[in-house]
């Protein structure tokens, strides 16, 4: 398999590359990892005319957690971040999912921006960050923005990511409390068949908050406020567990394929959203 | 035809220059042009790990890097690791303990544990499996190449040891 021919750019700053963007429109995209990219080239799904590769702007890079806030570069690998001992103490759901991403080979090389600005509804980050509340940091031709996660998605690869804009950066408030990503794959390197993200916090026995969101369980990730809510207020008991999980599968519009028809998915995501919450609460 | 560009590798120690149209995979650059056979072009699909290679440090699957990201990257096939006339610890631990059977997945499956070691030098098996969860063998059920793994590891820390 190989990829149409393209013209190769390794810029040594983001002015580079946003220039690249400029100049040649829709016919450029940026290369981080590479490990969405160019296997949909190889196949010829993408067709890719100005390859822009991220690898040399060294500002894109590094983990840093200052006054409660998390910021993590674009072209931060997984692995880095499952590597990462400030990481493993402000937010430690981040490895929990990263290390569930692909297989070691593939977590050296893809990237926390390549898995979030892809739009893959598959992949993991995504829901994660909505789960984390996390900003998005978009940098285009007129300078930069912010797009809540929980905002960035609209439907399978599409986001709100413009045209000639780089995703530069992730930052979230250090959660607290208790925490759990759980996933269902078939096997080491297959998307989820379910995947839930929850983080969550307890105060003299009663839950007083809960994030929720769900991947790879409709074309976009699911974050549910009402599966939070669920939560909010009880002790975390049998019943309380059961409503939440209720009101998250109610949220989800999940599609058939060879993970297994809808309603198989529906069961399957109810199971791991059910032990997604009871792992949180048991760490809370 | 895309253009062809100048790139430069540093493979097994030893400086190439060569010309190469960005699209070209690593895989290919290294068996076809540079002749080390080793890494195996196995599924093309970044699932088999048989092309896998350490790139700047890093295990990587040498069918899912264009050329052009190559670029300037210091390379190490498996050719690297050890010789038949002088084979690595890994190598060696891999005879001993019949870690392959037809042999097409042992040069990325090596190539991968000599990182996993580096990393982890004293793996658990439970460690060694999911390390090596990107390397697929159709033959051996994987057993003996756990054991080779852990016992390439026993002895390079047996001879750490011995040399403290």
């Amino acid at each position: 398999m190989i990829a149409a021919a393209f013209e190769y750019h390794r810029p040594a700053d983001l002015k580079g590359a946003l220039g690249v963007l400029a100049e040649y429109g829709d016919d450029a995209r940026v290369l981080a990892g590479g490990h969405s990219l160019i296997p949909m080239m190889k196949l010829r799904m993408a067709a890719v005319g100005h390859l822009v590769d991220l690898q040399d702007i060294a500002d894109l890079r590094g983990i840093r957690v200052a006054d409660g806030r998390v910021k993590i570069g674009a072209m931060t690998t997984q692995h880095e971040m499952i590597a990462s001992a400030d990481l493993a103490g402000a937010a430690p759901i981040i490895a929990e999912a990263a290390v569930q991403i692909a297989d070691p080979q593939v977590r050296y090389m893809g990237t926390v921006g390549g898995n979030v600005a892809n739009g893959d509804p598959g992949n993991d980050m995504p829901g994660l960050m909505q789960c984390l509340d996390a900003t998005f940091t978009l940098v285009g031709p007129d300078g930069s923005r912010e797009v809540a996660a929980r905002d960035f998605y609209h439907s399978a690869y599409v986001t709100a990511r413009e045209d000639g804009e780089i995703l530069t950066q992730i930052s979230f408030a250090a959660p607290k409390g208790g925490y759990a990503y759980e996933k269902q794959k078939r096997k080491i390197g297959d998307y989820a068949t379910a995947a839930c993200a929850v983080q969550l916090t307890k105060a003299g026995g009663k839950v007083t908050s809960a994030a929720i969101a769900m991947t790879n369980l409709s074309d976009t990730p699911v974050f549910s406020d009402a599966a939070g809510a669920a939560l909010v207020g009880t002790s975390g008991d049998a019943a309380a567990v059961k409503a939440a999980v209720t009101a998250a599968v109610a949220a989800i519009n999940p599609t058939g394929d060879n993970r297994g028809p809808a309603e198989f998915k529906r069961h399957i995501a109810g199971i791991i959203i059910g032990r997604a919450i009871t792992r949180a609460l048991s760490r809370a | 035809m895309g253009k062809k560009m100048q790139i430069a590798l540093t493979v097994n120690g030893e400086a190439h220059d060569l010309l190469a149209e960005p699209r070209e995979l690593l895989i290919y650059v290294l068996r076809e042009r540079l002749n080390l056979t080793g890494p195996h072009a196995g599924c093309e699909t970044s699932h088999c790990g048989a092309c896998t290679i350490e790139m700047n440090g890093k295990s990587v699957k040498s069918c899912t890097v264009f050329a052009a990201q190559a670029n300037g990257a210091t390379i190490t096939t498996i050719e690297g690791l050890g010789s038949p006339d002088s084979l690595s610890v890994l190598q060696q631990s891999f005879r001993e303990h019949h870690g392959l059977q037809c042999g097409y997945c042992t040069p990325g499956m090596i190539t991968r544990a000599h990182r996993l070691l580096q990393e982890n030098p004293d793996p658990t098996e439970e460690e060694v499996r999911f390390g090596i969860s990107g390397n697929l063998c159709r033959c051996t059920g994987y057993q003996n190449i756990v054991k080779a793994i852990l016992a390439a590891a026993a002895t390079i820390n047996g001879a750490k040891e011995a040399a403290e």
